[in-house]
């Protein structure tokens, strides 16, 4: 018979602290569908990914029921568009209008992979995929899209660099109707990793299998209540705290994941144990920071905070799980945490400190909003100093920046549901415009040097 | 496959036998039972198996969940696996 103690603290968890899992993300290869022409490569995405995840919202629904605990989303994950469509890349957009339309199909919110990996180089046509970006995501209502333009491995390819820059503005721009939306649907990033569950960054990498289920749980407020119950703890109990409770999270997300991957006839992939907040109060990653004994989040302490949540996290998650990826650590999205958001308002929080952090935690700046004029060099400077963070420690980075047309600081954006609101914060006016018209490729860091 | 059966609420009388009843209708059969009561707030873990039952575990746990409304308990039907996969290492 079960411990009655522990059987309350699960039904507490989820009834009262928002565990979930927050995401059963299906990952598809789209390998086998590449054909002569942009049109019949179109139609066999659509159809591959309509059959392959045929059941993924009815089985997610019955295991959200048989095991009592909520699964938020379900998403679709694809092979990075641009190598699909290499051959005919000025008609790119046909295949990510074939993935939006069997998203729509399917009933899944997001589906991620109009992707590129140019963080060695730049192939023409991956150019030409990348520079169909802003047209797409702004026709587009589910469909996510990622660039990788730096890896520990190979350097920073600042040319890529330099042109995300554009291509978020661009994105902006032509999505300007709902304050630049387009660009909460473009994630770039520096070692991108290739079983991601979580939106916008999702794709499915060409080493992956065939058809994979990878798991995002989640939980910030049951961290934060964990380390509610011992206010008097000193750091190294509390961190135990941490990692005690993130090894039950983890456990819950490796369950569902095995199940669903039985049920959908795929492959258990990862369990990625991101800590993901949601706008909801009580779900968030600043409150556990604050619980932690800061009065803001973003004041000093936050980051060495940060870093010992991110690594107790990944502790507690390597414990109970032995196929861990993904990004697995906390997130730290602005518009999509109470917590940041309110910080951000009262100007307790800029975007300097918020890459320091970035620097401890599983992912980078996301979520931000930057007024409308920003200039498109001066965001290309801002993912090139991400970009050098993870590249030089060896970790993922990532930007999702939005600059917000005709939006200035002290304006916020709202975006509804889980992308929240987010106040416009202020960027350095000084140029970086001579750097990052450069160009080149930024040498990998001499550690990288490991044969 | 065997559940766990969990019934929380404010104590009055009768919930046992409800539940019970409502189990065996369905075929359901109770394993073990446990019940603690911490000052008024009434706790019932029941460990029950649905091989024999005709019905779907997620059905049976929409089911639960409705009748709790019905008699102001908040009543939880899960797989057993849950539990195992969060509190054993």
């Amino acid at each position: 018979m079960f411990n009655t103690g522990e059987v309350l603290e699960t039904i507490n968890m989820i009834e009262r602290e928002h565990l979930d899992i927050r995401t059963v993300t299906m990952g598809i290869s789209l390998l086998t569908c590449m054909s002569g022409s942009a049109e019949k490569t179109a139609k066999a995405v659509y159809d591959t990914v309509c059959k392959k995840a045929e059941n993924i919202v009815k089985v997610t629904s019955e295991l959200s029921r048989e095991f009592g605990i909520p699964i938020v989303n379900k998403r679709v994950s694809v092979t990075p568009v641009s190598i699909i469509c290499a051959p005919f890349a000025d008609k790119a957009f046909l295949i990510g209008k074939a993935l939006d339309d069997a998203a729509k199909n399917l009933g899944i919110d997001f589906l991620g992979g109009y992707s590129a990996l140019v963080h060695k180089g730049m192939a023409d046509y991956e150019k030409e995929f990348i520079l169909t970006i802003p047209q797409v995501l702004a026709e587009t209502d589910r469909l996510c899209s990622s660039v990788n333009v730096g890896s520990s491995k190979s350097g920073i390819n600042m040319d890529a660099v330099s042109l995300m820059g554009k291509i978020i503005k661009q994105t902006a721009q032509k999505t300007a109707d709902r304050d630049g939306f387009g660009c909460a649907k473009l994630v770039v990033f520096c070692n991108a990793v290739e079983d991601n569950p979580f939106m916008a960054g999702a794709f499915h990498g060409i080493g992956e299998s065939g058809t994979v289920i990878n798991v995002g749980v989640s939980g910030p407020g049951v961290v934060q209540h964990a380390i509610e119950s011992v206010p008097d703890a000193n750091l190294t109990d509390l961190a135990e705290r941490i990692k005690r409770t993130a090894f039950k999270i983890t456990r819950a997300g490796q369950l569902i994941a095995r199940e669903a991957a039985k049920r959908l006839d795929a492959e258990f992939g990862i369990v990625d144990l991101s800590l993901a907040p949601t706008p909801a109060r009580g779900d968030s990653v600043a409150q556990i920071l604050e619980e932690m004994g800061l009065e803001s989040v973003g004041t000093h302490g936050t980051t060495a905070c940060l870093a010992i949540l991110n690594d107790a996290v990944k502790k507690g998650g390597v414990m109970a799980s032995s196929r861990v990826g993904g990004l697995s650590g906390a997130f730290i999205p602005v518009s999509e945490d109470i917590g940041m958001i309110e910080a951000a308002e009262r100007g307790g929080l800029c975007i300097d400190k918020l890459e320091a952090m970035t620097a401890v935690c599983s992912v980078g700046l996301d979520m931000i909003a930057v007024a409308g004029d920003t200039p498109a060099s001066t965001i290309s400077a801002i993912i090139a100093d991400e970009a050098a963070i993870g590249m030089i420690n060896n970790k993922t980075t990532a930007v999702r920046i939005i600059p917000a047309p005709n939006k200035k600081v002290g304006d916020s954006v709202n975006f509804g549901g889980l992308l929240g609101r987010a106040p416009i914060m202020p960027v350095h006016g000084e140029s970086a415009e001579k750097f990052i018209s450069r160009g080149g490729l930024i040498p990998a860091p001499i550690h990288s040097n490991k044969n | 496959m065997r559940a766990v059966v969990t019934v929380v609420g404010k104590d009055k009388t009768g919930i046992i036998a409800k539940i019970s009843s409502f189990l065996a209708e369905r075929g359901v059969n109770i394993v073990d039972i446990s019940q603690t009561i911490l000052e008024e707030f009434f706790a019932m873990i029941m460990l029950v198996d649905i091989t024999n039952s005709n019905i779907q575990l997620s059905v049976l746990s929409e089911e639960c969940s409705e009748l709790g409304k019905e008699i102001g308990m908040s009543v939880h039907v899960q797989h057993e696996e849950i539990f195992n996969a969060m509190h054993s290492v």
